[in-house]
């Protein structure tokens, strides 16, 4: 195993890439593992940035009814934009590409993963999508203003650039596909000596779920968005109701990719937590089989209740009654881990460190976003509930309050091991504090807007919606600054931050075996597995070894 | 570290997985595979609704073209396996003989196929046609899901061409040998899936009667 | 690391056996050309498509050597068609009741 005082002779995978190149071009053309997770870190942290500023932008129109600061088509535009960015730029890739690419290999003991170039190449291959995305921006003909989602007949009658911003999603599905793939074969294939399927952490699990999902899910929307752009392109008669087609047949295809999507979102994040939390409370995880197993039900439940976004569109009401009660099973393997979560830290010897307190806020808004996600998924209230602000602020409370906060716990937790420097921890605990007021404060407002009955992707408002609308602005700023200031901290500590310890957290997995930063094969020597992921037992030899 | 040992390490980093790299094509296989049962969902849907006006539309087509190339793409189907074990059995003459006649038939595969549309445009029926858009709906959507179906399927001919030309190239260059040919046997796998797939184009569009 | 067992020997499958299947494919062939002549009302789409399976289960098992190779292959396979077959089975629910 790594040795801490052997590690300070050793290169670290900075000073040491897989070719003689160096500078810029050996990162741009780097097949190891961790050069391609920074690599995505940067691109999907900007395109995060954008995407909060776009949703900053949407928010201050809101604050009066009526125009505010810009008119229909550009709010159209924004909130479309909004979606797309956030959905297929930030979300889909971001745990798995980032820190999946990072510690996948590291936490199951191999020197990479099991298809570098084709790595490299899924990184490359995401770049030429967002840049299409953009470029359909500027374009004669205008920005994309159908929403995320696309819907036929609308997106085949639109006349601004639709056809290149769904190829985008089709380009970045590809690379998705891609890093799925590669995944399920590191996995299978590159665990070391002693690494069995119980012993993998469960960040791996979960990762590998998500991995099955990005290969069997994906080619589904890559099929629907060829469809239609040869439908605008060509006038192929296939979802056009003109034309004879079914435009309820696309928002099946479009669902039966992007629900199973949701889980490529929230699983990893899952994964982090089960990290997080035994770490912190230097506990090993209660249910270990219960978790690891509940992510293979997820991934595959997550497939059986993609109609539920279709309860008011003129389904068949047996389907509509089939696939309520199939929504309410993906509580279950969520309630499996929660429940497990809460049970690993009773009794633990609970250190609060700023990713613990990201967990925990974690775990208060995703049980909200989830909680929420039953009264929509009930079939009469989702009547009620459909199309209004009720389902943005669910999605929101599961999407950025579950993913988007892990997202940044996991940048807390494992910055230390990334790149060898430690962070102000006053700053970092400020960052939680005041995310989790100002996430509620902007989102909450929503549950009961929606309620009162304001539709979803409205530029305009009744008067009497005024002043929540107002109180979800103010929320908007001030989450936008504690944005700033979360990762304000940590660029700052990039440059500024004192070189950190090569396990600061007293992580038990592998990659707290190896040095911070780690080398270029991640470990000195391939370890040999012994003990269960979280036996913090194991803690005193590793103290021993440095 | 001297550059010497560097070239080393990285020798090392490269390990040679052929199960591992054969198991990533399987993977993608399935994404293929998910892929057109997309369209095949779509197909079961326009034909449960459309039933009647699907057998009227499949009467264009022409069966004895469409056989023909069933019996053409199966027979690729066994060249390129003959291939593989030919490799295996270390005789690169005949898979070389093996890889060039799943080219050819590839080849005449494409070129009954182009005259097969060829003839569907001379009687006005493509996409977007004023003598496609004057028949029924279900028929527009049999011919939609038909040059989409066909066409994608092609597409997948073309690049599975691209791949045994470059195979073919790797044994004829004894890069290809016995004991290391899973490049040609995930290239095998690849035409497979191309042949697996018109096996359910086939009945599916031009034996509807 | 599991390399060792790139260097196991390989299942040669004999080029008799490729013949054979290749025959089988086309005799399928030319029932379910024959077959589809005959008026056998709804029965007939059921019979082309059991012809197919048949067909496609020797191209998988003998032409891509999915029964002499990794047993995790077989179910990997499996959890395609299955999820395929759910995506078919769901969305009937829909479409036939509509």
């Amino acid at each position: 195993m790594a040795n801490e005082s052997l590690a300070v002779e050793e290169k670290s995978f900075y000073e040491e890439g897989t070719s003689k190149r160096t500078g810029l071009l050996g990162w741009l053309t780097s097949t190891d593992h961790k050069r391609i997770g920074l690599l995505y870190l940067i691109a999907i942290t900007v395109f995060f940035l954008v995407g909060a500023t776009i949703g900053l932008l949407m928010r201050l129109e809101l604050i009066s009814p009526g125009e505010t600061i810009m008119a229909a088509q550009t709010y159209n535009a924004l909130f479309t934009l909004h979606g797309v960015i956030m959905i297929f730029l930030f979300i889909i890739p971001g745990l798995p590409a980032i820190f999946g690419n990072f510690f996948l290999p590291i936490q199951i003991g191999a020197k990479d993963v099991a298809f570098p170039r084709l790595n490299l190449l899924s990184w490359y291959i995401y770049i030429i999508g967002a840049a299409l995305a953009l470029i359909s921006l500027v374009l004669p003909g205008g920005p994309i203003d159908t929403g995320w989602t696309f819907y036929i007949p609308y997106s085949v009658r639109s006349t601004t650039n639709v056809s290149l911003a769904i190829f985008s999603a089709f380009v970045l599905g590809f690379s998705s596909i891609l890093t799925g793939i590669n995944f399920i074969t590191t996995v299978h294939r590159m665990r070391a000596p002693g690494m069995g399927w119980f012993k993998m952490p469960l960040f791996v699990w979960s990762t590998y779920s998500t991995a099955w999902i990005q290969v069997i899910a994906t080619p589904v929307i890559a099929i629907t968005i060829i469809l239609v752009i040869l439908e605008r392109t060509f006038g192929v008669g296939i979802f056009d109701p003109a034309l004879g087609g079914d435009p309820l047949l696309f928002q099946h295809l479009f669902w039966i990719y992007s629900h199973p999507a949701v889980y490529i979102m929230i699983l990893p994040a899952m994964g982090v937590v089960s990290e997080i939390i035994p770490t912190f409370a230097r506990r090993t995880i209660f249910g270990y089989k219960a978790i690891a197993f509940s992510s293979l039900a997820i991934a595959f439940v997550g497939y059986l209740v993609w109609a539920h976004h279709m309860f008011t569109s003129g389904i068949s009401d047996t389907a509509r009654a089939i696939f309520s009660f199939l929504t309410f099973i993906v509580a279950l393997p969520s309630g499996v881990k929660v429940f497990n979560w809460v049970a690993t830290m009773y009794k633990g010897s609970i250190d609060p460190k700023p990713p613990f307190l990201w967990v925990m806020s974690f775990i208060f808004l995703f049980s909200i976003g989830g909680l929420t996600g039953l009264v929509v998924g009930a079939l009469a209230l989702d009547v009620h509930l459909h199309d209004t602000y009720f389902v943005v602020a669910h999605f929101h409370y599961v999407m950025f309050g579950g993913t988007g906060t892990i997202f940044i716990a996991a940048l807390y937790y494992w910055f230390p091991k990334m790149f060898g420097k430690t962070y102000n921890i006053k700053i970092a605990n400020w960052g939680v504090a005041l995310f989790f007021i100002s996430f509620n404060m902007l989102y909450f407002p929503k549950f009961i807007l929606g309620y009162m009955g304001q539709p979803r992707r409205y530029y305009d408002y009744l008067p009497e919606f005024t002043s929540l609308q107002v109180i979800s602005t103010v929320g908007s700023w001030i989450l936008y600054a504690t944005l700033l200031l979360v990762f304000g901290n940590l660029v700052y500590s990039l440059f500024k931050g004192k070189k950190s310890t090569g396990n600061p957290w007293g992580g038990v997995t592998l990659e707290w075996h190896t040095s911070s930063p780690p080398p270029l094969e991640n470990f000195h020597e391939i370890p040999k597995v012994t003990h269960e992921p979280y036996d913090f037992s194991q803690l005193k030899e590793m103290k021993h070894e440095s | 570290m001297s550059h010497n040992e560097h070239a080393i390490a990285n020798e090392q980093h490269v390990h040679r997985d052929d199960t591992g790299a054969k198991m990533g094509m399987w993977l993608f296989l399935f994404t293929e595979l998910l892929l057109f049962g997309g369209m095949f969902l779509i197909y079961a849907v326009y034909r449960f609704q459309f039933s009647d006006q699907f057998r009227v539309a499949a009467l264009e087509l022409n069966t004895s073209l469409g056989t023909l190339n069933t019996i053409i793409l199966l027979t690729s189907s066994l060249t390129v396996a003959l291939a593989i074990t030919a490799i295996q059995k270390k005789n690169k003459f005949f898979a070389i003989i093996n890889l060039v006649l799943t080219l050819f038939f590839a080849l005449l595969f494409m070129v009954i196929k182009y005259f097969e549309w060829g003839s569907k445009f001379e009687h006005g029926i493509y996409p977007g046609s004023e003598e496609l858009l004057n028949k029924q709906n279900g028929e527009v959507l049999f011919f939609g899901l038909y040059y989409v179906m066909t066409g994608l399927h092609g597409l997948h001919i073309i690049i599975g061409m691209a791949l045994l030309f470059w195979i073919l190239i790797l044994v004829m260059k004894d890069k290809i040998t016995h004991d290391n040919f899973v490049k040609m046997e995930n290239s095998g796998l690849y035409w497979h899936l191309v042949d697996l797939i018109w096996i359910f184009l086939f009945p599916l569009f031009y034996l509807i009667h | 690391m599991h390399n060792n067992d790139s260097k196991k020997e390989h299942h040669v499958t004999g080029y008799g056996t490729y013949l054979l299947v290749w025959v089988a494919l086309i005799g399928l062939t030319s029932i379910t050309v024959t077959v589809a002549g005959i008026d056998f009302g709804m029965v007939a789409l059921a019979i082309a498509l059991l012809i197919a399976a048949i067909k496609s289960s020797l191209v998988i098992n003998i032409f891509m050597h999915i029964k002499s190779d990794e047993p995790i292959f077989k179910v990997f396979l499996g959890v395609s068609l299955f999820t395929l077959i759910v995506i078919f089975v769901l969305t009937a629910f829909d479409v036939i009741n509509r």
